[in-house]
């Protein structure tokens, strides 16, 4: 059982939470996941670790509230228990030292992004982000970020934080003033990474970004979460979850993200959303 | 003087068209009475060969004859020297290639039902008999055992009554390994395996669940926390595909990630598990171990119409245990043998609309005796299936050769 140590929501939908969890806590890296399951018949739900602290033996981790189990889990205090917290799962991501790198986190896709650019600042690289969402209110860890980020510009659908657009608006914009960025890290909705890397495939920009298919054991046990990568089948519990942008097939990860869309409705009418 | 029927003591099952919509186990099992009639066809031969089949070494003349003597609780602790699962490999273990495989009365008319009687004897101690957990001198020395599959369970519970001080780390949140994820409930119930572990976990063996060996602590880690040695039983769990077009198709699983979704997060009842599953009216389970047989049970009481078994070989072939081929064949499985899938096709949004196969037909021997099949030219037709389970085998989890440096291999 692991302890909830802290919980604190961070926008109407989206929540962050620190559990005890020394085995995970002890050896995780950006980039890398846990799953989780809330009760004893929960379904096994893949979370990024957002933040780890070794000392204290815990994990942050932040979610949309979307669907049954994020639900459940919303519904939890502190000092409640999560039956199961399984981790640290996936590769850790790729970070090397460069001179400038771009980071762009859609909506949740911040969290997971956060720990990454972190290190990248540590090694000493300069780090600039674009935050996206919908309006402000989607937009999570704007402190955190300008905290440890060289720059940090914005960019929301309605324009009530930053530029009124989307996050790709703003690496456009970058990219005509002749910024020049060795890589970019983007984390987001699928079809927001998909226009990324329309836009860094073309000058040949390294882009790096992270899938979150449908997951079950997140061990490689099962394969639901096979991504087409390079024109090969990779899992990306186990080789991933952080791709090479350029060689993801994300029309395939888009069908197969939307699955089980149907079964997801009837959950949602279950517990009365 | 033994009981000269050439058959086995029939078992009760339930009806082939009334299992096949539920997930209740299919095979009742025998009464004493059938037991002991059983037992009793046992020859006790002096060189017992069934004992030379039996990878465990479990005294089986010695079990049988106190099963015909009706002392069942002393057969238990015969089986129970050698065998920390025996709920479990009576009802899974492929008893017609190992102990059953080489029984004397088999020579002319069927072997003995060592199977169905070790079954028998660990239910009724299940049922009836409190486990008491003998004295166990402690050695101090400690033990790693990675894995709560079958092996590792068994590891450990031989360990324990050696007097080691054992800790399993498992990776999922529950234990048994494919007991618990792959063999579905109507073969082998899960409460069965529950109490298996709890017998393992009441000799004193402590149980880290959630612990990915690799990621979460490696070995070396292990060995620096002082386990003088570790065990890895991490089992074959990396699911094969064929390579071929349209596997990731929606609709497309492995029989690892439909097994998993059915067991392990009890798919099966959708009143009380939040894990999805769907099956369309028309399955193809590709494969015929008894992954396969599995899977397409599984498939008909998730309420498709049709399922096949698509096999590249012929009947004779087919690696699954002959009793779950009969039982699959019972309860409406249909089998396309000499049938090889080249192409699975979809629609626009991506889902599974059809699999192109191709008859196949068995050629010379090879080197190593079995007639390999070939394709037969111009056979191609597309079989009408909006569900594919891959069941073509698995591979060893890398994960833990990848993280041990200096690992040996083979
Ligand atoms: C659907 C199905 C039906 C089968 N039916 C039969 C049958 O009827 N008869 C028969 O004889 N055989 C059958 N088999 C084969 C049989 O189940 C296997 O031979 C047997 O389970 C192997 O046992 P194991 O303990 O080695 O591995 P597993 O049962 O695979 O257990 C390995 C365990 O290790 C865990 N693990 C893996 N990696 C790590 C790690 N890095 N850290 C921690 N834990 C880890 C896994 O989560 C798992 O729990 C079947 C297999 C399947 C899939
Ligand atoms: S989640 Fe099962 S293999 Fe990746």
């Amino acid at each position: 059982m692991y302890k909830i140590l802290k919980k604190e929501a961070l926008n109407q939908t989206v929540e962050l939470i620190e559990v005890e969890a020394p085995f995970v806590a002890k050896k995780c890296e950006p980039g890398q996941f846990i799953i989780l399951r809330v009760n004893e018949v929960g379904e096994r739900v893949p979370l990024t670790i957002a933040d780890y602290d070794r000392e204290k033996g815990s994990v942050t981790i932040i979610y949309q509230v979307v669907g049954y189990s994020t639900k459940l889990l919303s519904e939890m205090k502190v000092g409640d228990f999560i039956n199961d917290f399984v981790g640290p799962l996936g590769q850790p991501a790729n970070l090397k030292k460069h001179n400038r790198v771009l980071g762009i986190g859609g909506g949740v896709g911040a969290a997971p992004l956060y720990p990454q650019l972190r290190k990248l600042k540590e090694m000493g690289t300069q780090v600039d982000v674009v935050l996206g969402g919908r309006s402000a209110e989607y937009v999570i860890l704007g402190k955190e970020f300008e905290d440890i980020c060289d720059n940090v510009y914005y960019a929301t659908n309605d324009g009530s934080l930053g530029i009124t657009g989307f996050v790709t608006d703003v690496l456009n914009s970058q990219l005509e003033k002749g910024v020049e960025y060795d890589e970019v890290i983007a984390i987001g909705p699928l079809i927001m990474m998909k226009a990324v890397v329309n836009i860094t495939k073309p000058i040949n920009l390294p882009t790096a970004v992270s899938l979150n298919p449908i997951m079950i054991d997140g061990t490689g046990m099962c394969g639901g979460c096979r991504v087409t990568v390079g024109g090969k089948t990779r899992f990306a519990c186990v080789d991933g979850p952080d791709f090479d942008g350029f060689e993801v097939d994300f029309d395939e990860c888009m069908r197969r993200q939307g699955m089980y869309k149907e079964e997801e409705k009837d959950h949602a009418c279950r517990i009365g959303l | 003087m033994a009981n000269m029927s050439l058959n086995k003591v029939a078992m009760p099952e339930q009806d082939p068209n009334i299992r096949n919509k539920n997930f209740e186990e299919v095979a009742l099992g025998y009464g004493i009475e059938q037991a002991i009639e059983e037992a009793t066809r046992c020859l006790q031969c002096k060189h017992k060969p069934c004992v030379g089949g039996c990878p465990v070494n479990v005294p089986i003349p010695e079990f049988i004859k106190q099963v015909a003597e009706g002392n069942l609780e002393e057969a238990y602790q015969i089986i129970t020297s050698e065998n920390s699962l025996p709920a479990i490999c009576g009802r899974v273990c492929p008893q017609e290639s190992q102990c059953e495989g080489v029984c004397v009365r088999g020579i002319k008319g069927e072997a003995v039902g060592i199977g169905r009687l070790e079954r028998f004897v660990a239910d009724y101690h299940i049922q009836n008999v409190e486990t008491v957990v003998p004295e166990i001198q402690k050695n101090g020395i400690k033990v790693a055992v990675v894995g709560a599959g079958p092996a590792g369970l068994s590891c450990a519970g031989d360990l324990a009554k050696r007097g080691y001080d054992v800790t399993i780390f498992e990776a999922l949140h529950d234990l048994g390994g494919v007991l618990i994820y792959g063999i579905p409930e109507f073969r082998l119930p899960k409460k069965l395996v529950a109490t298996e572990v709890d017998n393992i976990a009441k000799m004193g063996v402590t149980i880290n669940k959630n612990v990915v060996v690799g990621r979460s602590i490696t070995i070396e880690e292990l060995f620096e926390e002082d386990y003088k040695a570790v065990f890895v039983g991490s089992g074959a769990g990396l699911p094969k595909f064929l390579g071929i077009e349209g596997e990731n198709l929606n609709g497309v699983y492995s029989a690892n990630e439909f097994l998993t979704r059915v067991n392990l997060m009890k798919a099966y009842n959708q009143d009380q598990s939040p894990t999805p599953i769907r099956v369309g009216d028309n399955v193809a389970v590709v494969g015929g171990g008894n992954v396969a047989m599995d899977a397409a049970r599984t498939a008909l009481r998730l309420g498709a119409k049709e399922v096949s078994i698509v096999y590249r070989r012929s009947e004779d072939e087919l690696p699954a245990r002959r009793e779950e081929v009969h039982h699959a064949k019972e309860e409406g499985v249909v089998f396309r043998l000499l049938n090889n899938p080249i192409k699975v096709i979809g629609n626009e949004a991506g889902w599974v609309t059809g699999m192109e196969c191709v008859k196949m037909e068995l050629g010379e021997p090879d080197a190593s005796g079995r007639r390999s099949p070939i394709e037969m030219p111009n056979s191609n037709y597309i079989l009408d299936v909006n569900t594919v389970i891959m069941a073509i085998g698995q591979s060893p989890n890398p994960l833990i050769r990848q993280t041990t440096p200096g690992l040996d291999v083979r």
